[in-house]
């Protein structure tokens, strides 16, 4: 069963072998510094796999996934705090003091717990995407209007956490680089290696994952979403369950990635909330390549680290390269880096400047060979 | 007979103060084929449209296999039994032919059974043998976006037969086919009719001729008569609907 959003077998065979070799050799390589950038773009890539989810193969772009992964670096942030919080004033976090607040608010409660903590990372905005997805689905809500939606609630959450002062230390953020896991500080180097192994192992896994969603026929129902609602809907599916899932499983990715993103660079805030992150996004997914699930991957490690080199040699200068990138992917590879190494876009560019022979085919002649054509 | 497998009784739809539909009231049996024709805008896409619960009725009720089907929702109406297919052919166009008639037979059609089972043999022979019935078989990993008109209607229909309704509603299955597919898709319909029941909404009189089936004529929105081929051609209403609608046209 092949399909172009699919990428072939064998490119895609290539680029594994390039990506794994690539994390196998990164520690021994880069400095502890670089190391842990890296460790965070591939975290992000984990977003970028649920935004390819949505949006490559339901066609939902949202523009509000920030909620989600900042709901999952809460969740960290809040268990790490507490669990080296024990020499402060009433054995809660210092910021707490600062407001006067004796006892811990109810909610931070269960994050003592390890595994509660574990869970929640992914259950919690698991649940606030299914639920919000189920509302704005049930009630038929789609394309621009669905993104205006999730955009808005972006702005809610942020404007909700950057108030909190006295619940979740507000504008300034949890701090995690201080706190302490199993005696060792979060930000120290060796940790910082161990988080950069479970990342680069979870964005292996999460490839896996969203590589079962789509390869059958549920993803097939997806790509029947994105470009025909209503024939899936007569078909007898119903297609308010099917965004609702893709959209609770894409909000839960997101969760791991923001916490994963958060114990690397050692704080969360609302800043992880604001509307230029969600889209940025959206453009790795675009830049890569929409329905490609490595081109996903790609996409938001390689921009990402592109943006940190560029932004130490030319300050300020990267905007303008993202948004001319964005722009370039949009009006001539409009289905990514990879969408377009896939379809052949080297070998016709490089007919087009006239070094090879264009080849013609016929989609449907290729069914009997091509051999069988003769004029 | 008995009870028929299709009522609508005295269906109106009015948008916004213009009834599309008005006082219509139809029946079909088991097994039935029959072919509703009508001039331009006397609600044939309505009327499928308040069938399979796209539009809903100002007034009326349907009766689907002796239960109102009024209120549901599309998809479980389609779970219901009542396959449709569109006016333009409406495939998904960046799956394979496979893939598109894969949708179509899988039972049950909740994402759970989707993700954790895998495509039986009953299911695979069955795409196998509506790929054999729509001549596609040289086409089965072809992406359907690039199947040429005919054969995009085909699919479509193809794709109804695979989700085994009880009744399919055809709508305007030979829009832009050649004489010659024409012909094999009014054979191919009369072939499905007995164990299915189909409705065909078409202007093609030709196509209409060969299906052999008594037809309904639709006008402004209720049924003007209902009989055979020769039953209508005599009918003066029928006569003065057509040939007054022809007149404006050639001036």
């Amino acid at each position: 069963m092949q399909n172009t959003f699919k990428i072939k077998p064998s490119l895609s065979f290539v680029i594994w072998i390039a990506i794994i070799a690539a994390i196998i050799a990164a520690p021994s390589l880069l400095p502890v510094f670089r190391l842990n950038l890296l460790g965070r773009y591939l975290s992000l890539a984990i977003v970028a796999l649920g935004v390819d989810l949505i949006w490559g193969f339901t066609g939902l772009l949202s523009l509000g996934q920030g909620i989600f992964f900042a709901l999952g670096g809460y969740c960290a942030a809040m268990f790490l705090q507490l669990n080296s919080s024990g020499d402060f004033p009433n054995g809660i976090p210092e910021f707490f003091g600062l407001y006067g607040i004796q006892k811990l608010p109810f909610f931070w409660e269960p994050f003592k717990s390890s595994i509660f903590t574990l869970v929640a990372i992914w259950l919690v905005p698991t649940l606030v995407a299914a639920l919000l997805g189920f509302l704005v689905f049930r009630n038929r809500i789609k394309g621009v209007y669905f993104s205006i939606l999730t955009q808005a609630a972006l702005l809610v959450f942020f404007n909700f956490f950057n108030g909190q002062q006295k619940l979740i230390n507000g504008t300034n953020g949890l701090k995690t680089d201080v706190t302490q896991l199993f005696g060792q500080m979060v930000g120290s180097d060796s940790m910082q290696r161990w988080f950069f192994w479970i990342t680069a192992l979870m964005v292996v896994l999460t490839w896996f994952f969203a590589r079962w969603i789509v390869h059958d026929r549920f993803g097939n129902v997806l790509i029947g979403i994105r470009d025909d609602e209503a024939r899936v809907r007569f078909t007898g599916y119903n297609p308010t369950l099917f965004k609702t899932i893709v959209f609770a499983i894409a909000g839960g990715l997101a969760g791991i990635s923001g916490a994963l993103y958060t114990i690397q660079s050692g704080i969360v805030s609302p800043q992880f909330m604001t509307v230029p992150f969600s889209i940025e996004m959206v453009i790795w997914v675009a830049v890569g390549g929409r329905g490609t699930l490595v081109g996903a991957i790609l996409g938001a490690v390689i921009i990402n680290y592109a943006k940190s080199l560029v932004s130490e040699a030319l300050p300020a200068s990267w905007m303008f390269i993202q948004g001319g990138l964005f722009i370039l992917v949009v009006t001539s590879l409009p289905e990514g880096v990879l969408g377009w190494v896939q379809s052949d876009g080297p070998r016709n560019l490089i007919s087009r400047l006239g070094i090879a022979r264009p080849i013609s085919t016929y989609p449907s002649l290729e069914a009997q060979g091509k051999d069988e054509v003769k004029p | 007979m008995n009870t028929p497998l299709l009522e609508l009784q005295k269906i109106s739809v009015s948008f916004e103060g213009f009834l599309a539909l008005n006082d219509l009231n139809l029946s079909l049996n088991a097994g039935e084929l029959r072919a509703v024709i009508g001039p331009n805008g006397a609600g044939k896409t309505t009327f499928l449209d308040v069938i399979t619960g796209k539009v809903k009725p100002t007034s009326g009720n349907v009766i689907f296999k002796n239960t109102s089907i009024l209120g549901q929702r599309e998809h479980r109406i389609a779970r219901l039994g009542i396959g449709r297919k569109f006016q333009s052919p409406r495939i998904f166009e960046n799956l394979t032919v496979n893939e598109n008639l894969a949708l179509a037979v899988s039972q049950p059609k909740t994402p759970l059974s989707l993700l954790t089972s895998n495509q039986n043999e009953a299911q695979r022979d069955q795409i196998h043998r509506l790929m054999n019935i729509v001549n596609l078989q040289s086409k089965v990993n072809i992406k359907a976006g690039s199947l040429s008109h005919g054969q995009k209607q085909w699919l479509e229909i193809a794709m109804l037969v695979g989700q085994d309704p009880d009744l399919l509603l055809v709508d305007e299955p030979v829009a832009g086919l050649t004489d010659e597919e024409t012909d094999l898709t009014a054979d191919l319909l009369k072939s499905l009719s007995g164990d299915h029941t189909v409705l065909v909404i078409d202007h093609d009189m030709e196509f209409i001729r060969r299906l052999e089936s008594p037809i309904t004529v639709l006008h402004q929105g209720h049924v003007l008569c209902e009989g055979s081929m020769e039953m209508i051609q005599q009918n003066p209403q029928v006569i003065e609907v057509y040939l007054g609608q022809k007149e404006e046209i050639d001036q």
